[in-house]
């Protein structure tokens, strides 16, 4: 492991957020930006999310994920952004060393002034959700079902169970639907829809697929390959209702139990982490814990909207483009945003009060638990309440956000934490 | 008298839950909708259902298999699965740029079926 190549800003990732990030970069004047990703091509996992949904935020426009991603990419052309492909990244230090390995250099060390993480995320396995029973062939997650069938043209079976009513099963139930599979039922554990209620209605609805809330799956059956799933009912408190069990025959089933931020290498190089995103804790620049280490898009936090994910690798790309030019002070004084519950967790963690003299502040939120009525989101400074939203409901699987004005500057300036809190709005 | 039916919008993301009241004169109002796309999905849902479809179609030369395409307006839902079958005998050569209309007119519905990326063609 020899050469050193020296570039400005390294992206590691070339979904959405990574691309975002480099083009963002470069029109803030860096000279070389490298983009680093293991897949073959630059687009990330929108390559494989065929159905339509994606950039209407961003383009007023209904598109299909692959198109979404192509205007990225053929934008990183237009700027002559760098792409390192086929190439996983092994290691990356806290003075931007990054070790990368591939078939043609072997391993190789790059070194920058500053680096954009845009790993993404990836599925919960039945690993990690401990599903007791055999372990025959026919268990995969519904990503992996996806990429199968919308990028190699193969059916991974052909009657299914899926358990998880997030997004991504619910568009595989309505995927494989329509390829002719047969789709018996999709089992949630929670009392709500974990996914978009457009999802339930398109997706289940409309093939008529029947959603089981309160349910989970207790055993896998089948030697060699899945021949049937025990299905059964839980109480409030999650408790399998042995009584209840239902044996379903199904030759496939696909977990669609939720993603996790994909953050080994950030780990490794020491930033401070939030427990409950599962992504680096940040600033309203992107900045982690470790100055000029940025991160972008579901490497954060899971968005449910790829337009916002662009958005933040924008400002990502951006600050790490001031990092280098120097026009940057890591010691620039933060402040905390707090959540009250129901909140569960807001990204940023912290925010640069003297940057709302340039931009308004978003803040993303998610909730713990359904409120099924009007309820208003407030911010409040250490002195008052500031600002608030009001939400006709708010849902786990539907982020809330609410944006700071650059017109509360003085009020944010004044104060030593903004804070958030959700309630019900008489 | 009226009567309403509950529906939830699939125009964007938000997915608002409309509501549509009937009168006596049958004359409906929507409300719930955040915005005018709702009351507009609203009534086609009730007369003429339709919905996006996106699927993919064999292509020969390029990088993946499978080539990702879409409807370019929104097909009627009593007809989906005799689309899918059709494009099961659909193959399509490589190169192919986004937004090329690879079949016109399909099964006479006047939607078309357009790439949703570009796809070389590789050797
Ligand atoms: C299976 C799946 C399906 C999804 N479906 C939808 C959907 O239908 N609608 C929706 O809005 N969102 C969906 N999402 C969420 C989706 O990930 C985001 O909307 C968006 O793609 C996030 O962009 P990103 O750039 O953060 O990550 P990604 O698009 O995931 O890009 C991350 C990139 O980093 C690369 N990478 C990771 N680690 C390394 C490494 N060590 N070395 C080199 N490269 C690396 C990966 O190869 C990948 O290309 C889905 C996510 C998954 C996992
Ligand atoms: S009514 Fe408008 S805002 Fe609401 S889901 Fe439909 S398109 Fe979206």
């Amino acid at each position: 492991m020899l050469t050193v190549h020296a570039y400005d800003v390294i992206v590691i990732g070339s979904g959405p957020a990574g691309l975002a990030a480099a083009v963002s970069a470069k029109k803030n004047g860096v000279n070389s930006v490298l983009v680093i990703d293991r897949d073959v091509e630059p687009g990330g996992i929108l390559l494989q999310c065929v159905h339509s949904g994606f950039g209407l935020e961003t383009f007023g426009e209904d598109l299909p994920g692959p198109s979404y991603a192509q205007r990225y990419i053929l934008e990183a052309e237009s700027q002559k952004i760098n792409l390192l492909m086929d190439t996983m990244v092994l290691d990356i230090t806290s003075d931007f060393v990054v070790t990368v390995s591939n078939e043609t250099i072997g391993v190789q060390r790059l070194q920058a002034k500053a680096i954009v993480l845009a790993m993404g995320c990836r599925e919960r396995s039945r690993a990690q959700i401990r599903i007791p029973g055999t372990r025959p062939a026919g268990v995969y997650t519904a990503g992996t079902a996806q990429r199968w069938v919308n990028v190699e043209g193969l059916m991974p079976g052909k009657n299914f169970v899926i358990l998880g009513s997030g997004d991504i099963g619910m568009i595989m139930a309505r995927r494989l639907s329509l390829e002719g599979a047969r789709v018996n039922r999709v089992v949630e554990i929670m009392p709500y829809l974990n996914g978009l209620s457009r999802n339930y209605v398109q997706c289940l609805q409309d093939y008529d697929i029947p959603l089981f809330l309160n349910h989970t799956i207790n055993k896998i059956l089948g030697k060699k390959r899945v021949e049937a799933v025990e299905v059964v009912r839980v109480d409030q408190n999650r408790k399998v209702q042995p009584e209840t069990a239902e044996i379903i025959p199904c030759d496939t089933l696909l977990l669609s139990v939720g993603l996790i931020p994909e953050n080994e290498l950030t780990r490794k190089i020491g930033v401070s982490m939030d427990p409950i995103t599962g992504g680096a804790i940040v600033d309203n620049c992107f900045e982690t814990s470790i100055p000029g280490i940025f991160v972008a898009g579901n490497v954060v936090h899971v968005y449910d909207l790829v337009d916002y994910v662009s958005q933040d690798g924008t400002t990502a790309g951006k600050y790490a483009a001031s990092f280098i030019q120097c026009n940057w002070n890591s010691n620039r004084r933060k402040i905390p945003v707090i959540v009250e519950e129901p909140l569960r967790y807001v990204v940023p963690q912290k925010i640069c009060p003297d940057t709302l003299r340039e931009s308004a502040i978003r803040l993303l939120m998610r909730v713990s638990y359904p409120m099924e009525y009007p309820v208003q989101v407030s911010l409040f400074t250490d002195q008052k309440e500031i600002l608030n939203k009001t939400y006709p409901y708010v849902r786990p699987g539907e982020m809330v956000s609410i944006q700071i004005p650059k017109s509360a500057y003085d009020l944010i300036m004044a104060s030593q934490e903004v804070r958030l809190k959700v309630l019900r709005k008489e | 008298m009226t009567n309403s039916q509950n529906l939830i919008c699939v125009t964007c993301p938000r997915g608002c839950s409309l509501t549509i009241s009937y009168d006596d004169q049958d004359q409906i109002t929507i409300t719930g909708n955040q915005c005018k796309r709702g009351a507009a999905y609203a009534k086609a849902e009730l007369s003429d259902p339709r919905r996006m479809i996106a699927s993919t179609v064999r292509i020969r030369g390029g990088i993946h298999k499978m080539l990702p395409i879409s409807t370019n307006a929104p097909f009627p839902k009593g007809k989906i699965m005799n689309l899918m079958a059709f494009l099961k005998s659909v193959e399509i050569s490589a190169p192919v740029k986004m937004g090329d209309i690879l079949i016109e007119n399909v099964l006479n519905t006047g939607i078309a079926m357009v790439a949703s990326r570009n796809m070389e063609k590789i050797d």
